[in-house]
């Protein structure tokens, strides 16, 4: 018989809204400014920053210098713009029927 | 006893076409350094060099792309018919797979980038020792150590109108192109279709390229990659008594593999297109520096669906991204992750059709 365990909690806990809001990072992954909602969590915002960061910065070893991004998640879309190293990240949340 | 005095070998005559007058300059030092006995002569304009080419025998071009007025291209078309016995190296700054695969359809022997390291232009001097070498040399003069398969691909590829001859011991037979399209192949009493595929069974032979004939009637109505496909089942249906590919096929299935990818690469504005997955080689077209392209889109996408998964976002969609000159796709597609690089002037309904279609296309 398996026990519940009250006290085992996830690495994030996600809000039940999805966020709408921009934030900005700069070349080394700090956020500078954000209009995300408090409820999101910063360790999660920060994690969305450190893939677009990666991502920009391999593109440009590979000779691909992207200028900018956006996946889709089933409920959000991530949008990205490089700014010179930094980066502007838009989050959205997806309606039905949206692209 | 009078000594036989035998007849001098004449010094071998390089002709060095290039727009640079200073790389002119210094590649000829070069060549005259490592060959003293050659004889180099240069010519900056594509006119000149065909002007010296009338007035004088050479053994080796070594001729540019990219030159006002008549290019590369053009020069090495030119040269292909009026010289055939002339060895000809394309050396370039432009490194770019498109214009290599139209080279060698052309029928240059080498297609070198310009040297940027000492080691480069060490090979750079071997290489013209051995066509130096070659052209003295007797036997078959021909598009070497090339399959059929990627002669034939070459020239689609390469759009080309030309007929190319085949020749395997006392056997001959032609294929007819026009316009990269393959109209009508004969060998022995066949035609069409079945003098195709009786030609693609020979193993080995040389390849000529003829000029075009543009009165020939056309036999042949299949698109040359749907050709090759169907050539290949016929072949491993009369030839594979055992359920594992030869050698042979195995390099066969290669290259209607990388013909389905250049097809899909012929889609209206796609750029690159570029097929990765750790296991397999990365199958590329038009991409520069593939083995990177295809670690970046491995990883990227690897990555994103990470973070979907650890913020419970769900399955990440295609990462759609952009540069200053064009569309970048990556999406997934079956054990395979597919990096499209698209015109930027596609309109976005126009984009997502053609990504959808190019990826059907890839999956089937």
């Amino acid at each position: 018989m398996g026990l519940l365990n009250f006290f085992a909690r996830r690495k994030h806990r996600l809000p039940m809204r999805l966020p709408t809001g921009t934030f900005t990072i700069n070349r080394l992954g700090a956020i500078t400014a954000s209009t995300l909602p408090r409820s999101f969590p910063l360790p999660c915002a920060r994690e969305i920053a450190e893939t677009v960061l990666k991502t920009f910065a391999e593109a440009r070893e590979s000779r691909l210098p992207l200028v900018d991004l956006t996946v889709n998640y089933p409920g959000l879309r991530i949008t990205a713009r490089d700014l010179g190293g930094g980066a502007i990240i838009f989050l959205l949340p997806r309606t039905m029927g949206q692209n | 006893m009078a000594e036989v005095e035998r007849p001098e070998k004449p010094a071998p005559k390089i002709l060095l076409v290039d727009d640079d007058r200073e790389f002119l300059r210094v590649y000829r030092e070069l060549l005259l350094k490592e060959n003293s006995q050659s004889e180099v002569r240069t010519a900056e304009t594509g006119q000149r060099a065909l002007a010296l080419l009338e007035a004088e025998t050479f053994d080796v071009l070594i001729c540019d792309l990219k030159m006002a007025k008549v290019d590369g291209f053009q020069v090495l078309a030119i040269v292909r018919r009026k010289f055939p016995q002339l060895r000809t190296m394309v050396l370039t700054g432009l490194a770019d797979e498109q214009f290599r695969a139209r080279a060698y359809a052309i029928g240059v022997d080498l297609f070198l980038q310009k040297p940027t390291t000492p080691e480069e232009t060490q090979l750079f001097l071997e290489c013209i020792e051995a066509l130096l070498g070659a052209s003295t040399a007797t036997g078959f003069r021909g598009l070497q150590s090339k399959s059929l398969v990627d002669i034939i691909q070459l020239e689609c590829l390469s759009l080309s109108s030309s007929v190319l001859r085949v020749r395997q011991g006392v056997q001959e037979g032609r294929v007819w192109f026009s316009n990269g399209d393959i109209i009508d192949a004969v060998t022995a009493d066949l035609t069409g279709v079945l003098a195709f595929q009786r030609i693609l069974e020979w193993k080995n032979g040389s390849f000529e390229v003829l000029p075009p004939e543009p009165e020939r009637e056309r036999k042949i109505f299949s698109a040359y990659h749907t050709l090759l496909l169907e050539t290949a089942h016929v072949l491993d249906e009369s030839n594979a008594p055992a359920g594992l590919l030869s050698g042979a096929d195995a390099v066969h299935a290669e290259a209607l593999r990388k013909a389905s990818l250049a097809e899909l690469a012929r889609t209206q504005g796609v750029e690159f297109i570029l097929a990765t997955s750790e296991a397999d080689p990365v199958e590329s077209w038009g991409v520069e520096n593939a083995e990177k392209v295809a670690e970046w889109t491995r990883r990227t996408v690897g990555r994103f669906q990470k973070l979907g998964e650890s913020l419970e976002l769900g399955e990440a969609g295609h990462v759609n991204a952009s540069t200053n000159q064009r569309r970048v796709i990556l999406a997934g597609c079956g054990d395979r992750t597919i990096c499209l690089g698209l015109q930027k002037t596609l309109a976005p309904e126009q984009l997502r059709q053609t990504v959808n279609n190019l990826l059907l296309k890839w999956a089937s």
